[in-house]
């Protein structure tokens, strides 16, 4: 069998859906002749014609609101926003529009569409082009967000999203693009909103999602060496969140560690532990922390590797989590003076 | 390169008139398609329904019973016209300045002021009227019309869409990149811009250097045309060209010169920004009575169809008054309906909070 990437999996799985489904467009900029500028739209134009996959004005709001007004239509589409920050002109869009049209119209008018966001860093992109820009989707209800950390659930997770009847933000972690999987690709009809148990665990509960996953897992490897038994979840869908399936571990764990490569201020992340100390106070033997970006813009290429979230951050949040009866000193009164 | 001769594109140098604003005819340019004094006859009815429509929702607001009402007092001409172009098949995207043209088309008076009254964000089922709903982010919807041309146009029917907006949201980037795509994507829509002078407070010297807005479709390669948006006659006439063109694969974009003798809602106080000079200069321009007095010359019109429109408009008026005071039911427990197709788990806890709350309320 041979390997399969990232990339090719949600090429494969826009492929499926199109044949599945002659409703299904796919547009955006440069995702006809091109392929899009990551390749994952290759071959669409050919295979399908310029009717079904083709680029568009250069215009982000102009991409999402057409495209609105086709799902009005009774189309399908699936449109590519090139980059994270370049999503941002279609912030209105998206927000106002597709999120609530379902909601203002009291169930008329649905317009199920995916909105492709190639997201997050690790790439030694510039500025503008490693944005983790989860938060602002996931603050908007109406929309559903998910984003993948394998082959397989990049292809399976595409497939749901385009199926959905509601609309889907689909944040597609760069980083993880060329990662390879020998796997053929299956898809599970399940629809969107279960996270994933991707190490079984006893001691405490590493929670991740999208380009993060990687590096809990690896944390996971890391701790086990030192005899600490970690259990890591993929959320895979941001919106729903699966509370059962997280609940339920941490519960069992009582730790818990949130990774997250956003910045870390009213993130993802601390909607995470918010429900996480709701739910499962009496269950807590420490308080779960969360590692994250720093506050800051995303950093230069040459510095990025300082600002995500490392395999030994994670290791020295574990070590946090009072598996001896010593405090966490670092937010001790006056620990900071 | 285009083959396109930009000046075929190009709006008239001033805008298109076929009535002087004490109704005697002028000579228009050719290329519009006359209405017929039928037509006219129709307009004139609906004008006189519409400004009784307009007035009571306006009297509605002082009474509390809605939330707030744009008038368009003064676009009638445009609002009527809008609505007579369309076909029952075609949509319509309106502004929350267009209830008069909804109800025109035949919207149920009480569902198309759902939204300014406060019990709904759309009243009505915009797939049952082929109208979307009313939008306030200002010039967001031109790209929903352009994108549901597109799709019209794409499952092979003729059906087009009238997208109106205000003279205020031409500076918004959306309608620029309505204009582009429905032009790159030979959308079948039609673009009317009612320009009533003010975007709230701010006139349109503060908004725009361009000679007209119409010249903001060349850019685009859209064909523009700028009317006097008081003269009926005229709006029929390019409107229904215009559709002409959009069912053939061509957006469309129509500059309507009008004004809004109102303030911008019934909370704005216009004294603060314009006189009334300006303002009574433009009741002696008035639309419905350009056209009456029209029709008059014509021999078309005669007291007893006067009286017959006021009855008309009476009686929608009596109807809305009546309905709009009865409050209306509502369940908070719909606070949770619609926003996704199936309730969230998040959303089921909430809903079971709120149920517990009212149940508490109640014993
Ligand atoms: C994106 C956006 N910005 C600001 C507003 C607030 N606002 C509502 S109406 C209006 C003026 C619009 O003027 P115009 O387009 O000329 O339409 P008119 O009200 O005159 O019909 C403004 C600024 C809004 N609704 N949407
Ligand atoms: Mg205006």
């Amino acid at each position: 069998m041979a390997a399969t990437t990232m990339a090719q999996a949600l090429n494969r799985a826009l492929r499926d859906s199109m044949t599945a489904d002659e409703r299904v467009l796919v547009f955006g900029e440069d995702v006809g002749q091109l392929g899009g500028v990551f390749r994952i739209t290759d071959g669409l134009t050919r295979d399908f014609g310029e009717d079904r996959c083709f680029d568009t004005p250069l215009a982000e709001a102009g991409i999402v609101g057409f495209a609105l007004g086709m799902a009005m239509g009774g189309f399908k589409p699936v449109v590519e926003m090139q980059f994270d920050a370049f999503a941002y002109p279609a912030f209105e869009q998206i927000t106002s529009h597709v999120a609530k049209m379902r909601n203002r119209t009291r169930g008329h008018l649905t317009v199920p569409m995916v909105i492709r966001v190639p997201y997050a860093g690790g790439i030694g992109g510039v500025e503008h082009h490693c944005d983790s820009s989860e938060a602002y989707y996931v603050h908007t209800p109406g929309l559903k967000v998910v984003t993948p950390a394998t082959v397989n659930d990049a292809y399976t997770l595409l497939r749901e999203a385009i199926d959905d009847p509601d609309p889907v933000i689909f944040m597609e972690p760069k980083k993880l693009y060329w990662s390879k999987e020998d796997i053929e690709l299956r898809h599970i009809d399940e629809p969107l909103g279960h996270a994933a148990v991707r190490r079984h665990g006893k001691d405490a509960t590493l929670i991740a999602y999208g380009p993060s996953v990687p590096v809990a897992l690896q944390a996971a490897e890391a701790a086990a060496e030192e005899g600490v038994d970690l259990e890591v979840i993929d959320l895979r869908s941001l919106v729903p969140f699966d509370d059962d399936t997280v609940m339920r571990s941490v519960r069992r764990t009582g730790r818990c560690v949130v990774v997250q490569e956003a910045s870390g201020f009213a993130g993802f992340g601390a909607e995470i532990v918010a429900r996480i100390q709701e739910r499962c106070f009496h269950s807590l033997a420490a308080p779960v922390i969360r590692v994250a970006g720093f506050d800051i813009p995303y950093p230069p290429p040459m510095l990025e590797h300082s600002h995500l979230p490392s395999v030994d951050r994670v290791l020295d949040a574990v070590d946090r989590l009072q598996f001896t009866d010593e405090p966490d000193h670092r937010y001790l009164t006056g620990a900071h003076s | 390169m285009s083959d396109h001769i930009a000046t075929d594109l190009l709006p008239s140098a001033t805008p298109v008139r076929y009535l002087a604003e004490d109704g005697t005819t002028v000579d228009g340019p050719a290329g519009y398609p006359r209405p017929s004094t039928e037509e006219l006859r129709e307009a004139h009815r609906r004008m006189v329904v519409g400004r009784r429509f307009d007035a009571q929702a306006t009297a509605l607001t002082k009474q509390g019973r809605l939330a707030v009402y744009p008038s368009s007092h003064g676009q009638e001409a445009c609002q009527i016209a809008a609505a007579m172009v369309l076909r029952e098949d075609d949509w319509l995207f309106p502004t929350y300045r267009d209830t008069m043209a909804m109800v025109t088309r035949g919207l149920d008076p009480v569902e198309a002021l759902g939204l300014l009254r406060g019990d709904a964000h759309c009243g009505y089922d915009p797939n049952a009227t082929r109208t979307a709903p009313q939008c306030t982010p200002l010039s967001t919807q031109t790209l929903h019309a352009t994108g549901l041309a597109y799709a019209l146009r794409r499952k092979g029917t003729d059906s087009a869409v009238l997208a109106l907006i205000g003279d205020g949201a031409t500076s918004e980037g959306d309608f620029h990149e309505a204009l582009n795509f429905a032009a790159v994507f030979e959308a079948p829509v039609v673009f009317l811009v009612q320009n009533n002078g003010f975007a709230i407070s701010v006139p349109l010297e503060k908004q725009t250097k361009a000679p007209s807005l119409a010249y903001k479709g060349v850019g685009y390669g859209v064909r523009s045309e700028q009317v006097d948006g008081n003269d009926p006659v005229a709006m029929l006439a390019v409107l229904h060209k215009a559709f002409e063109h959009a069912r053939a694969g061509a957006p469309f974009l129509v500059e309507a010169h009008t004004y809004r003798i109102e303030a911008h809602t019934n909370a704005d106080d216009a004294t603060r920004y314009r006189n009334s000079d300006e303002v009574d200069r433009w009741l002696d321009a008035d639309p419905l009575a350009r056209l009456e007095k029209h029709l008059r010359t014509l021999g078309a019109l005669t007291d007893e169809d006067v009286a017959a429109a006021q009855a008309d408009g009476e009686r929608l008026a009596a109807d809305l008054r009546s309905r709009m005071n009865a409050d209306p039911h509502l369940d908070p427990m719909t606070l949770f309906d619609h926003v996704y197709a199936r309730p969230t788990t998040q959303l089921v806890e909430q809903r079971d909070l709120l149920a517990t709350e009212l149940k508490a309320q109640e014993g």
